[in-house]
C-alpha cells in the first residue's frame, strides 16, 4: 500500500477546500440557513407538526442530507475532473499507486468535506431549532455512510463526464430533484397511496427515511430497509468503479 | 551497458482501428541520453505513455530496471519521472507544493532538502511560493521537469522538452539535462528539433509510422549515412559543363560560380580525385574549395522519406 500517496492526493483535496472556503464551506451553510427560514419559519408556521415533531426540527435530517448528497458528488466528481480537464491525470496515472489507493484519496478527500459541512449545518440548525439526537452513532453511520456512497458516485460522474456540462447535469437534473421529492421537507405518509408507492421507487427516499430515524425514531421506511439499500448502492457504485480501472475508461487509452 | 529498459514486440492498435506501434523492440542503456525522433504522429508520445503507464499496450511487454511495467507497475514506475510535451500543472498550487505532492505521490518521504535542490538546479528556488499560473511558459516547463524529478527517478523521459521555448533557454535545459545524466540518470528524449539530438544524444532511434526504423550511436548513424558536399569556387563562370564531367552529377550554382559534387563517404571511392582530375583537363579552374557534412536532418529526412 503506498501510504504516501494516499496521502498526497488526500491533502491535495483537502487543500483545494480550505483554499476555496467561500465556495466549499460558506455558501453550503448560507443557503441551508435560506431553507431554514423559508421551509421553517415561513411554511413551518402553517404546518404545526409532523409526526409529533416540529416542522422546523422535522426538515433538519432531510436538510443535511441534501448537502451531503450535492457537496459528496461535486467535490468527488469536480476531484477527479479536473486533473482530467487541466491534463494533470498524467501524473496519478503514471505514479506507483494502484486503482484502489486512487479512489481512497479522492472519495476520502470528498467525503471528509461533506461529513465536516454536514456537522456544520447540524450545528447552524441547532441555533435555529432545538435538536435531540436519539441515535448519535447511528447518525455518524448514516452521514459517513452517505458520504461514501455518493463520493462513490461522484467519482464516477467525474470519469464520465468530458465537459462542465455533464458535469453538472446528473446532480442537477436527477440527484437535486429526488432529494427535494425523497422526503426532505416532509414525509412520505403525506402524500396521497399512488405518490407514496412512486416515492418508494426513490432511492434518496430510503436514505433520509434512516437518517431521520437516527435522530427522531420517525420512519417512512424500517430502518433495515434504509441501511440495506444505502449498502446496495455502494456496491453499485464499487463495482462501477472497479470496472472503470479494469477497462481504463476515459481514463486510460 | 546493461538495459534499464527492454521494450519487446510492442504493438498498440487504438480503439479505431488505427495502428500506433507495430511490433516495436527497443532497448535503452542505462546512463545513456537517447533520442528519439519522428515526424507527427509516428508513434513517439504512445511508446513513452505506455511505458510510463498512461496508456495500456496492446501486445508486447515492457521491462524497466527488470521490472514489468504491468505485473510489477509499482517497482518499474518508481523509476520514471516523466516530463509529458503539454504543459500540464495544478494553476493555483505554489511550485513547492506542488513538486513536494509529486514527490508523495511516487511514495516517497519527505525530503525538503532534495526539493530545494532540485528547485535550485532548475533555477525555480526564487519562486517556490509563487502560483504556478503566475509563471512564464519556460518556467512552466521546468516546473514539471521538478516533479518528475522529485522522487529522484533513475529514468527520465522528457517529452519534447523544448517545444515553445526560446534558444536561450533551450541551451540553458541542455545544460541541465547534460547534468542529469552525470548523475546517473537515463534520459530518453523526443524532440523536433534535429539540432537537440545531434547536441544531446549518445544514441538516436527514428521512428516513423508506428515502426522503429533505426537505432544508432549517433556518432556511427552521421558517419555511416553522412553524405559529404565538396564546393568549388571557380575561377571564372562557366555556362555549362563539359560532357566528360557529365558522369559526377555535378551541380551548377551561383549562375556558374560554384560546382556543388556529393559524395558518399562510406564508399571506398569518393570520386574526389578523378573528379579533380577531370577538371584540370576540361581547362575548369577554382579558386577555392570546401567541404561539407550533411545534417542529422538530412539523414533523417532521407530515412523518414525512404522507410
Amino acid at each position: 500500500m503506498n501510504h504516501r500517496a494516499i496521502r498526497a492526493i488526500y491533502l491535495f483535496e483537502m487543500a483545494r477546500t480550505w483554499r476555496t472556503l467561500l465556495q466549499s464551506i460558506v455558501s453550503p451553510v448560507v443557503s441551508t440557513s435560506l431553507y431554514f427560514v423559508v421551509f421553517g419559519a415561513a411554511i413551518g408556521s402553517r404546518i404545526s407538526q409532523v409526526e409529533g415533531v416540529s416542522y422546523g426540527t422535522f426538515i433538519v435530517p432531510g436538510l443535511i442530507m441534501l448537502s451531503v448528497l450535492t457537496q459528496s458528488i461535486a467535490n468527488a466528481s469536480f476531484g477527479i475532473y479536473f486533473p482530467k480537464f487541466t491534463g494533470t491525470i498524467y501524473e496519478i496515472l503514471s505514479a506507483p499507486i494502484s486503482y484502489f489507493e486512487i479512489v481512497l484519496g479522492y472519495v476520502g478527500a470528498a467525503a471528509t468535506k461533506s461529513i465536516i459541512l454536514g456537522l456544520i449545518i447540524l450545528a447552524t440548525a441547532g441555533l435555529f431549532v432545538p435538536l435531540h439526537i436519539h441515535h448519535p452513532v447511528w447518525m455518524l453511520a448514516f452521514l459517513v455512510l452517505t458520504a461514501v456512497t455518493f463520493s462513490l458516485f461522484g467519482f464516477i460522474i467525474g470519469i464520465w463526464a468530458d465537459g462542465f456540462e455533464k458535469l453538472q447535469m446528473i446532480p442537477m437534473l436527477v440527484v437535486t430533484p429526488l432529494t427535494f421529492l425523497g422526503g426532505s421537507f416532509y414525509s412520505i405518509d403525506m402524500l396521497p397511496p399512488a405518490w407514496r408507492t412512486v416515492a418508494l421507487l426513490n432511492p434518496v427516499v430510503y436514505l433520509i427515511s434512516g437518517f431521520r430515524w437516527s435522530f427522531y425514531e420517525i420512519a417512512d421506511v424500517s430502518i433495515a430497509v434504509s441501511i440495506g439499500m444505502t449498502l446496495a448502492f455502494l456496491v453499485i457504485c464499487l463495482v462501477v468503479i472497479w470496472w472503470i480501472f479494469r477497462t481504463g475508461y476515459r481514463l486510460k487509452n | 551497458m546493461s538495459s534499464i529498459i527492454s521494450v519487446a514486440n510492442l504493438s498498440k492498435t487504438y480503439g479505431s482501428g488505427f495502428k500506433a506501434l507495430k511490433n516495436v523492440n527497443l532497448d535503452i542503456k542505462r546512463g545513456e541520453i537517447f533520442a528519439l525522433l519522428g515526424p507527427n504522429g509516428a508513434g513517439k508520445t504512445t511508446l513513452i505513455s505506455i511505458i510510463c503507464g498512461i496508456a495500456n499496450p496492446s501486445e508486447g511487454r515492457v521491462l524497466v530496471g527488470g521490472e514489468d511495467i504491468q505485473t510489477s507497475y509499482r517497482k518499474a514506475r518508481s523509476l520514471i519521472g516523466l516530463v509529458p510535451q503539454e504543459l500540464h500543472t495544478d494553476a493555483f498550487e505554489s511550485v513547492w507544493a506542488t513538486v513536494s505532492f509529486s514527490r508523495g505521490l511516487f511514495g516517497k518521504p519527505k525530503n525538503p532538502g532534495h526539493i530545494e535542490k532540485v528547485l535550485k538546479d532548475l533555477s525555480l528556488w526564487d519562486k517556490k511560493d509563487n502560483k504556478i499560473i503566475t509563471l512564464s511558459g519556460g518556467m512552466k516547463r521546468r516546473v514539471m521537469i521538478a516533479k518528475a524529478l522529485s522522487h529522484e527517478p533513475q529514468i527520465l523521459f522528457l517529452d519534447e522538452p523544448t517545444a515553445g521555448v526560446d534558444v536561450e533557454l533551450r541551451k540553458g535545459m541542455w545544460e541541465v539535462v547534460r547534468g542529469l545524466q552525470q548523475s546517473g540518470v537515463t534520459i530518453i528524449l523526443t524532440t523536433h528539433y534535429i539540432e537537440e539530438a545531434e547536441e544531446m544524444a549518445d544514441r538516436i532511434g527514428v521512428i516513423n509510422k508506428g515502426e522503429i526504423v533505426l537505432v544508432e550511436d549517433k556518432t556511427t548513424l552521421m558517419q555511416k549515412l553522412g553524405k559529404k558536399r565538396l564546393t568549388l569556387h571557380l575561377q571564372g563562370k562557366i555556362a555549362s559543363l563539359p560532357e566528360s564531367l557529365a558522369h559526377y552529377e555535378l551541380e551548377l550554382c551561383d549562375s556558374g560560380a560554384t560546382l556543388v559534387y556529393d559524395y558518399d563517404t562510406k564508399g571506398e571511392r569518393t570520386g574526389i580525385t578523378s573528379l579533380l582530375g577531370d577538371l584540370r583537363t576540361a581547362g575548369i579552374r577554382f579558386n577555392d574549395l570546401d567541404t561539407t557534412q550533411s545534417s542529422l536532418e538530412d539523414i533523417f529526412v532521407d530515412l523518414v522519406r525512404t522507410s
